[in-house]
């Protein structure tokens, strides 16, 4: 299928007020259209009182620029941005439960550690809990690594992203306290991109 | 800070308190007065327990807010959208929670896809029982959350002032639309230091109107000065943004020729010499087939909606289009422009006409109006003056047009006769045209049409309604009976759930699956309700029971019996192209 082709990760942030309620509102902009959320991810902002949603997924450009205007549309979204892996820096943070007792027989613990960027954050007699972070394969070749050893317990966290070119976000995001904020920050960015959007 | 100046400052605050004397109210009165400040005079609701101390406080405010009280929450809201439609105003609507708040669901989704400001209020259970399965209780928020533009719970009096004023601007500003505010009895109850109601003007994450820029509609003007086949489609923007003037003046100086979605009729009259018809499904032959054909396609407050578009990928693809839309999100939504003319129609329309040049398009012109010969021809002479025994849908509309002239505000339901009148009512006006568009609801007419009138008291409403459709809100007889409304309703009667049977006859090898429908005596029915009426079944008989009807002081039910298999053409079938539209 060729639309599969042009599918890849997308990172959508999106800038709120507060949070009870919206969660759904955007949410349900997803699943309507039966698109999986791959990660979600909600945090506070740099500003205060704006709540930050880090959501992936897996689709075309064409389908996320929609999705990105639709949640825009909410109330109470006051912007909404999508970028490509490459523009942003990601990281996902996963935790392990091993047997001590296995793991102290069978491997070199120091090397595990020193080869995959882990660090153990509970050591017990009866199991430890080890923590990476990183991207999505460094996380998962964690796993395939502590399997054989009988890995008790796995859960990985959501993604967060920071996008590599955000200058003026933040002054953006300060300038929609003032009523009559300045013409590029009201407009929708996706206007900019004025040779896309206009073909003549 | 010197001394001097806090002294000074303190003494200001002071003086500013002692002008607004703060008093103890209860949720419920701030309530209602917002409502008045907001300038609400007509609600239709219907009370429950969860509601009880705002209708309590209602008791009082019965000289300044006109309460209606329907007979289902589903009539209710649907009234309140037909309010909206004719007003231009907000529609208001009281529910309890639970059963009375579930109701509301078909209505807020209506409204939604159709973009009509509403702001209902319903009650919910006390907030400390939020969550526990109280008696009445449901999640009406996340219910409500796909179907309104915004929702919000009150759990606390003091957010109530604020938080209705939000309502109203959120509802009627921008693209509008329905918004919910669920308000736990403890705060409707609730007395609190009440500081005045103050109208929302700005939201900060909201952004009604995208900015006009300028560059977009140089761009805009120059592709249609350069146009020889430019064509308008106009929606329901034009109406919404009260933009008729403006709209109007764009066509007659562009000489460009343009045709209707079903929301945006009536916008400029049915018989400007430049309305070139009903865009969609059962839409026109010359706007459908030409849309193929058209260099620029100028698309006014319209959404490109698949009963317009048909199929996508071989809609319009040889033209260029210029899309103006207050929502962003519309734009290349279903179809991708050339031009996006973001922004209020209002403001963009006049920017556009004086760029454009003066012209006319006479031979462009002609070519619809020898689409429109054909299917006089083949379809609507048929229709309109018919040869054959039984009445059509069609010729009671003509007649209706001949006696109202076209100055009556028409409601219809969902089906055949929807589309029958849409097609043929002749509209002087705009705001004249009540229908489910998006959503397709049946059962809509009548409550909207008791709405329609109390949004627009000096004019006739005519309610046209399918036998099907009048059944599943027929209940709101009751409330034309106790209010007193004057409406007047026409049920077109082909003892069919006409529109399914169509599309069985043509589809599925006229396999009638349960599309049989019996009725009740519908005159009978009235006549329970105090309310009269007649039936007619022989032609002769039309324009007497009509003049009957519009005569008569107070509401009238005419239910006319209209041939039973009558299809509804011409018609672009689902899945076709727009210029594979079948004249039969
Ligand atoms: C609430 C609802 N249920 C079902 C439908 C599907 N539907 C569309 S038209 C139609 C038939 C309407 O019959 P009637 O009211 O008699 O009007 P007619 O088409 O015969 O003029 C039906 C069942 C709908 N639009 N709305
Ligand atoms: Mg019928």
């Amino acid at each position: 299928m060729s639309e599969d082709i042009e599918k890849q990760e997308f990172n959508i942030t999106v800038y709120t007020e507060n949070q009870i309620g919206l969660l759904n509102r955007i949410a349900i902009i997803f699943t309507r259209r039966k698109i999986n959320i791959d990660s979600l991810n909600t945090s506070p902002s740099e500003i205060e009182r704006i709540h930050r949603f880090n959501i992936v997924i897996n689709e075309s450009e064409d389908v996320v620029r929609k999705l990105t205007r639709q949640i825009e549309k909410q109330v109470e979204v006051l912007k909404c941005y999508y970028h490509t892996n490459a523009d942003v820096i990601w990281q996902e943070m996963a935790l392990y439960k091993v047997s001590t007792d296995v793991i102290a027989e069978k491997v070199s613990v120091e090397r595990l550690l020193r080869e995959n960027g882990a660090r153990v954050v509970v050591l017990r007699k009866d199991y430890t809990v080890f923590e990476t972070t990183g991207h999505r394969e460094e996380t998962d070749n964690l796993i395939s690594i502590l399997q054989p050893y009988g890995l008790i317990e796995f859960v990985r966290s959501a993604r967060v992203a920071i996008i590599k070119d955000s200058d003026g976000f933040n002054r953006k995001l300060r300038e929609f306290e003032r009523l009559e904020p300045g013409e590029d920050v009201i407009e929708n960015e996706y206007l900019n991109q004025g040779q896309k959007v206009f073909t003549m | 800070m010197e001394t001097q100046t806090i002294v000074q400052e303190i003494g200001d605050i002071a003086e500013e308190a002692a002008k607004t004397p703060v008093v103890e109210v209860s949720g419920s009165v701030a309530l209602l007065e917002a409502l008045i400040v907001e300038g609400v005079d007509t609600i239709f609701g219907y009370p429950g327990g969860a509601i009880m101390p705002i209708y309590d406080a209602l008791f009082d405010y019965n000289d300044k807010l006109n309460h209606i009280l329907v007979r289902h929450e589903q009539g209710g809201i649907h009234a309140g959208q037909g309010y909206a439609r004719t007003s231009g105003k907000c529609g208001v609507v009281f529910a309890t929670s639970g059963p009375g708040a579930t109701n509301l669901v078909t209505g807020l989704a209506d409204a939604q896809i159709d973009s009509t400001p509403l702001v209902c209020i319903t009650g919910q259970v006390f907030a400390h029982l939020l969550g526990t399965d109280a008696f009445q209780e449901t999640d009406v928020i996340n219910i409500t959350t796909p179907v309104t533009k915004w929702n919000y719970q009150v759990t606390d009096a003091n957010e109530i002032p604020e938080v209705i004023a939000k309502a109203f601007y959120i509802a009627k500003s921008g693209r509008p639309g329905p918004v919910l505010i669920d308000i736990t009895k403890n705060a409707q109850i609730q007395l609190f230091n009440y500081k005045g109601y103050t109208k929302c003007n700005h939201i900060r994450s909201y952004r009604p109107k995208p900015i006009v820029r300028p560059q977009y509609i140089q761009e805009a003007a120059a592709l249609i000065n350069q146009a020889k086949k430019p064509f308008i489609l106009w929606g329901q923007g034009v109406i919404l943004g009260s933009a008729e003037q403006e709209f109007k003046a764009f066509v007659e100086k562009s000489g460009i020729p343009a045709a209707w979605t079903i929301l945006g009729a009536g916008a400029i009259p049915t018989d400007h010499p430049l309305n070139v018809g009903m865009l969609g499904m059962h839409g026109n032959y010359g706007p459908n087939v030409l849309t193929n054909e058209c260099d620029v396609l100028i698309a006014i407050g319209m959404r490109f909606d698949d009963r317009v578009t048909g199929r996508l990928d071989k809609y319009a693809k040889q033209a260029k289009v210029i899309h103006l839309d207050i929502d962003p999100a519309e734009i290349d939504k279903n179809v991708k422009s050339t031009v996006p003319v973001w922004g209020d129609c209002k403001e963009t329309l006049p920017l556009l006409t004086a760029l454009v040049e003066g012209k006319q398009h006479n031979e462009w012109l002609a070519k619809f109006n020898e689409y429109t010969r054909q299917e006089v021809e083949q379809v609507i002479e048929p229709e309109l003056n018919p040869t054959t025994a039984e009445m059509t849908m069609g010729e009671v509309i003509k007649q209706l047009n001949e006696i109202t002239k076209g100055e009556a505000v028409i409601v219809t339901d969902v089906g055949q006769h929807q589309m029958v009148a849409c097609r043929y009512a002749k509209l002087n006006n705009t705001r004249s045209n009540v229908t489910s568009g998006g959503l397709g609801t049946m059962g809509f007419a009548l409550p909207a049409a008791i709405g329609a009138k109390f949004g627009a008291q000096d004019r006739t409403v005519v309610a046209i309604i399918g036998d099907g459709g009048f059944q599943m809100t027929c209940q709101e007889l009751g409330t034309i009976m106790q209010s007193g409304i004057d409406v007047k309703i026409i049920i077109l009667n082909n003892r069919f759930l006409g529109m399914v049977r169509q599309w069985q006859e043509l589809f599925n090898s006229r396999r009638y699956s349960f599309v049989d429908i019996q009725s009740p005596d519908f005159v009978a029915l009235a006549a329970a309700y105090r309310i009269p009426g007649k039936v007619i079944d022989d032609r002769k008989d039309l324009p007497s029971a009509l003049n009957e009807m519009l005569s008569n002081k107070g509401s009238f039910l005419l239910e006319v019996m209209v041939t039973k298999e009558n299809n509804v053409f011409p018609m672009v079938p689902q899945g076709c192209s727009v210029s594979e539209i079948r004249l039969k």
